[in-house]
């Protein structure tokens, strides 16, 4: 402590403050070091991976690194496409529900269920997907191949055990959904209430004033909250790589026993065991990933960012 | 409202339009799912296939949607069957949400209770090839590699938070908080790769694995959350108290310590629980960076760990000569981690009330 | 214990906007000097240079000098902390730290400072500042109650205490009853009147009969329009300047013509 004697002298002047100075330095101190962080976390990411892009590639029958990452960045993107096209439509029914039309008592329980299902660790939901899931949809894919066959997404032979990529998507779906809810319901919580009200009093029904007002208000908040629900899609791993074996195809069928396999699963699945070249294709595969979140989630903080009304995400 | 105000009593009030009464709804879904039980159990004798449930709720639901707006239309008008569809269909979203959290509750804890014993919270997985064995390993694994994360995490987490909220001005403090964003984004696999490369470079053993790695890589998820809840408690502090504190002649870093972390305690200990909730579960980086073993290992800085996610991951997919001992272990294993984040987000909440500047202001 | 403060040919900015423009004035000690003027004149911006607490804002910052018993609390290595430890202010809501007892809130200014001092000294200290803002008899039983549990006007009157409990040579007050009723507001002007025997005391308000009661001399700023720095127009004895006005635009103000 630097503090002159009180009322001793009463001098003014004071030789700095260490404390002060010290204070602030640990915490720009630690401010920095995320810089420093993120900067390690790329540098060593392509540094390890820079041997995959030699000419001597040989990892699992393929001549190339591009050979090897397109199924696998094909399968990512194809499951999670598919879990957003179940997650998003049910998340905006569920953050509706929740808002505007369940008692206001069970909404905070609701909410709390939510939060919940969003902290269940992801080796739990594969372990469900792959145990439970998985045998319950196997007769509905032999019931879609039998009588859907022809259209392409359901052709061939149903796979015997329900691991399909569906069920992988189904997965996912359920994983993501509490994220979009919870940012969802934020952003409809924020709908000013005198817009809500207005169009009430011109004799609105309850969905009609969803519409005029809730809707179009919370348009942008929902589509950057399912953005970054997408990012976590994008980047699961344990929940694809316990549901599905892994493959190197490209294929849409959902309902076959060969399936893609994801960035993520598959170098869950191969890095235990991998050694020398086909780590670094791993890595590198890693930071392909990386790449790919880092733009889908900066996409959404840009909507977000572009209306700010809708508030932060968390 | 233009439908059917004309109405055969003459006392009638003129406000009633045409309008279902409050029970009719559960009356349309009680007749819609026993149509399609009926149409079901004509198919299952029909055909002598078993009676499927799932398909008389998705029939059900179905029916119960056409059938409700078409009535309302008739009765009501357009625009309210309008409403009740959207409404039947807002409220079949979040009953299709609870489908998948029942069922997983259910089996987690149907399936988990068989080894949920004694010998499974005191034994290793050391020479166990059958049945037997437990995860007391991967529960201590569990336990020191998060405290890793927290002790890295926490500090600095809580020191950039106060970083952005009470020094940092213009074009660093965006930075950090555009890269503390990126940060949130990072799929928990690259966080696992990149303790991996960072330690087997320094180390130079391409095949490293250790706890601490672990907890490296743990913390790259943690540190994010850690400062973006200390952020929001931070600035809800009101700028009053801190100009109390200046016109007292406090200097700025004590004002911090005795006057605006004491007011945000409770937000901060909550958001650091529910950040130990959210990695503590994690298992993708641990697969990678800290491997496993069957055998206790107390040593962060050496050797393979064991932790209770990739404990629950490996005894499935990899279940040795008995494969149903395994897999009971590996819902244990699962019932065990979701008691864990359970109860700390419990924590967090009492927390949160219980520590709460008293006296509404 | 009580100083004389002089602003000298005083402006002060925020960022490149000035707020406040070319302040000369001297303010005797033991006494109470009231800043009136309409909203946005940039009084409370010129109380806050008093005990540099207009720092606090990103960007602001002073040109001219201001002197505490002929110390220039704006020269070089100055400390505002201790600057501030002389001169006290109380704010225009009353802000008691919501973690802290009643008794830790008057005692904060010490403890904050990670000073020790004695039990007993504490009592004493608590028992004094209390009394000395007419709150004692109010609250000597619930001291260990948090101080956010008291009505508006004792938070006030318990923000006054914490400021006097440091012992310092002047105490600002900016908008001090604001936010409270009007039997509140008496206590609270009756206590200035108290205060001022020990203390220099500087009041911004908005309410020209509080002025007219509580100080000794009044100063009027006023502002040209929006955008432009607020001035200093007129500075006398409270008694002439709500009689007998040199300039039209303060005659003006304190007859309530505009403003």
């Amino acid at each position: 402590m630097s503090s002159a004697p009180a009322a001793a002298s009463p001098k003014l002047r004071a030789k700095g403050r260490p404390a002060d100075i010290i204070f602030q330095g640990i915490s720009t101190f630690a401010g920095i070091s995320i810089l420093v962080m993120l900067g390690l976390v790329a540098i060593f990411l392509v540094v390890q991976s820079i041997p995959a892009f030699g000419p001597d590639f040989d990892v699992k029958g393929t001549s190339n690194f591009l050979e090897y990452v397109g199924p696998l960045a094909f399968g990512t993107v194809w499951a999670s496409f598919l879990a957003m096209i179940m997650a998003v439509p049910v998340a905006i029914g569920i953050a509706l529900f929740i808002t505007h039309f369940a008692p206001r008592k069970l909404a905070s329980t609701i909410g709390f269920v939510i939060d919940l299902l969003a902290a269940v660790p992801s080796v739990v939901f594969g372990l469900w997907g792959a145990n439970v899931l998985a045998g319950f949809m196997k007769p509905a894919y032999a019931w879609l191949s039998d009588n859907l066959g022809f259209i392409p997404l359901f052709a061939g032979t149903a796979s015997g055990t329900g691991r399909t990529i569906l069920t992988a998507s189904i997965v996912l779906a359920v994983m993501v959904l509490p994220i979009i809810t919870a940012l969802s319901r934020e952003v409809f919580l924020q709908t000013p209430r005198l817009h809500e009200e207005a169009s009430l009093a011109l004799g609105a029904t309850r969905w009609e004033m969803i519409k005029m007002a809730v809707l179009p208000f919370g348009a942008s908040g929902i589509v950057s909250a399912s953005i970054l629900g997408l990012g976590r899609a994008l980047g699961e791993t344990m929940a694809i790589a316990m549901v599905l074996s892994p493959s190197l195809v490209v294929s849409f069928i959902l309902t076959s026993g060969t399936n893609p396999s994801t960035i993520a699963s598959n170098i869950a699945l191969s890095f235990p065991e991998a050694h020398g070249n086909e780590v670094s294709a791993l890595i590198a595969t890693g930071l392909v990933l990386f790449i790919i979140t880092i733009l889908v989630n900066g996409l959404a903080r840009w909507l977000l960012g572009r209306n700010p009304r809708t508030g932060g995400a968390k | 409202m233009t439908t059917a105000t004309a109405a055969t009593g003459s006392k009638r009030n003129t406000l009633t339009a045409g309008q279902l009464s409050k029970w009719a709804p559960w009356v349309t879904l009680a007749a819609s799912f026993a149509l399609a039980a009926g149409l079901f159990m004509l198919v299952a004798v029909a055909s002598s296939t078993d009676f499927s449930w799932a398909g008389v709720a998705i029939v059900g639901y179905i029916l119960f949607l056409i059938i409700l707006p078409v009535v309302s239309r008739i009765v009501e008008g357009g625009r309210k069957a309008m409403d009740r569809f959207m409404t039947g269909l807002v409220t079949g979203a979040f009953l299709l949400a609870f489908i998948p959290l029942l069922s997983l509750m259910w089996t987690v804890v149907s399936e988990g209770a068989a080894r949920f014993d004694v010998q499974y919270f005191t034994e290793s997985m050391r020479n166990v090839v059958g049945e037997g064995g437990g995860a007391i390993h991967a529960l201590v694994g569990t336990l020191l590699v998060t405290l890793g994360a927290t002790v890295i995490s926490v500090p600095v987490g809580i020191f950039t938070a106060i970083y952005l909220v009470e020094y940092g001005r213009g074009w660093v403090a965006k930075g950090i908080t555009t890269l503390v964003d990126i940060m949130t984004g990072i799929p928990s696999i690259v966080t696992g790769l990149f303790a991996f490369a960072l330690f087997s470079l320094l180390f130079s053993d391409p095949g490293y694995r250790s706890g601490i790695g672990g907890s490296v890589a743990l913390s790259v998820l943690m540190i994010p959350t850690v400062v973006r809840s200390t952020e929001e408690m931070l600035k809800l502090v009101p700028n009053e108290l801190r100009e109390a504190s200046y016109a007292l002649g406090v200097p700025k870093w004590l004002t911090i310590v005795k006057v605006v972390l004491p007011t945000a305690l409770a937000g901060i200990a909550t958001g650091v629980t529910l950040a130990i909730a959210r990695v503590i579960g994690e298992t993708a980086p641990l697969l990678i960076i800290a491997g496993f073993t069957a055998s206790m290992n107390y040593n962060l800085f050496s050797e393979r760990m064991m932790t209770l996610p990739v404990y629950v991951y490996n005894q499935y997919i990899a279940p040795g000569m008995n494969v149903s001992a395994a897999h009971e272990r590996a819902w244990t294993g699962a019932l065990t981690l979701i008691l864990i984040v359970v109860v700390l987000n419990l924590i967090a909440r009492l927390v949160a009330k219980i520590f709460a500047p008293k006296a509404g202001r | 214990m009580s100083k004389r403060i002089e602003a000298k040919d005083l402006n002060v900015y925020y960022g490149d906007f000035l707020a406040v423009e070319g302040v000369t004035m001297n303010i005797e000690p033991r006494s109470v000097t009231a800043l009136i003027g309409p909203s946005g004149c940039g009084k409370s911006t010129f109380i806050r240079t008093l005990n540099r607490m207009h720092e606090v804002i990103p960007g602001a910052h002073v040109k001219g000098q201001v002197l505490l018993d002929g110390d220039n609390l704006y020269g070089d290595g100055v400390d505002p902390v201790l600057v501030r430890r002389q001169v006290g202010m109380v704010f225009q809501r009353p802000n008691p730290f919501p973690t802290m007892s009643i008794r830790d809130n008057v005692l904060a200014g010490v403890k904050l400072n990670n000073r020790r001092i004695a039990k007993s000294d504490a009592e004493a200290l608590v028992e004094k500042s209390l009394r000395g803002a007419n709150l004692w008899n109010e609250v000597k039983d619930r001291l260990e109650l948090p101080g956010s549990g008291l009505s508006g006007g004792q938070q006030q009157r318990l923000c006054i205490a914490r400021a006097i409990a440091v012992s310092p040579e002047v105490l600002l007050m900016d908008e001090p009853c604001s936010a409270l009723d009007p039997i509140s507001t008496l206590a609270i002007e009756d206590l200035i009147g108290e205060l001022k025997q020990e203390y220099t005391i500087v009041i911004v308000t908005h309410n020209m009969q509080q002025a007219s009661r509580v100080s000794d001399s009044t100063a009027f700023f006023n502002i040209a329009g929006t955008g432009k720095p607020g001035k200093l127009i007129e500075y006398d004895e409270t008694t002439k300047m709500f009689s007998n006005p040199n300039e039209k635009s303060t005659e003006d103000y304190v007859s309530g013509r505009f403003g």
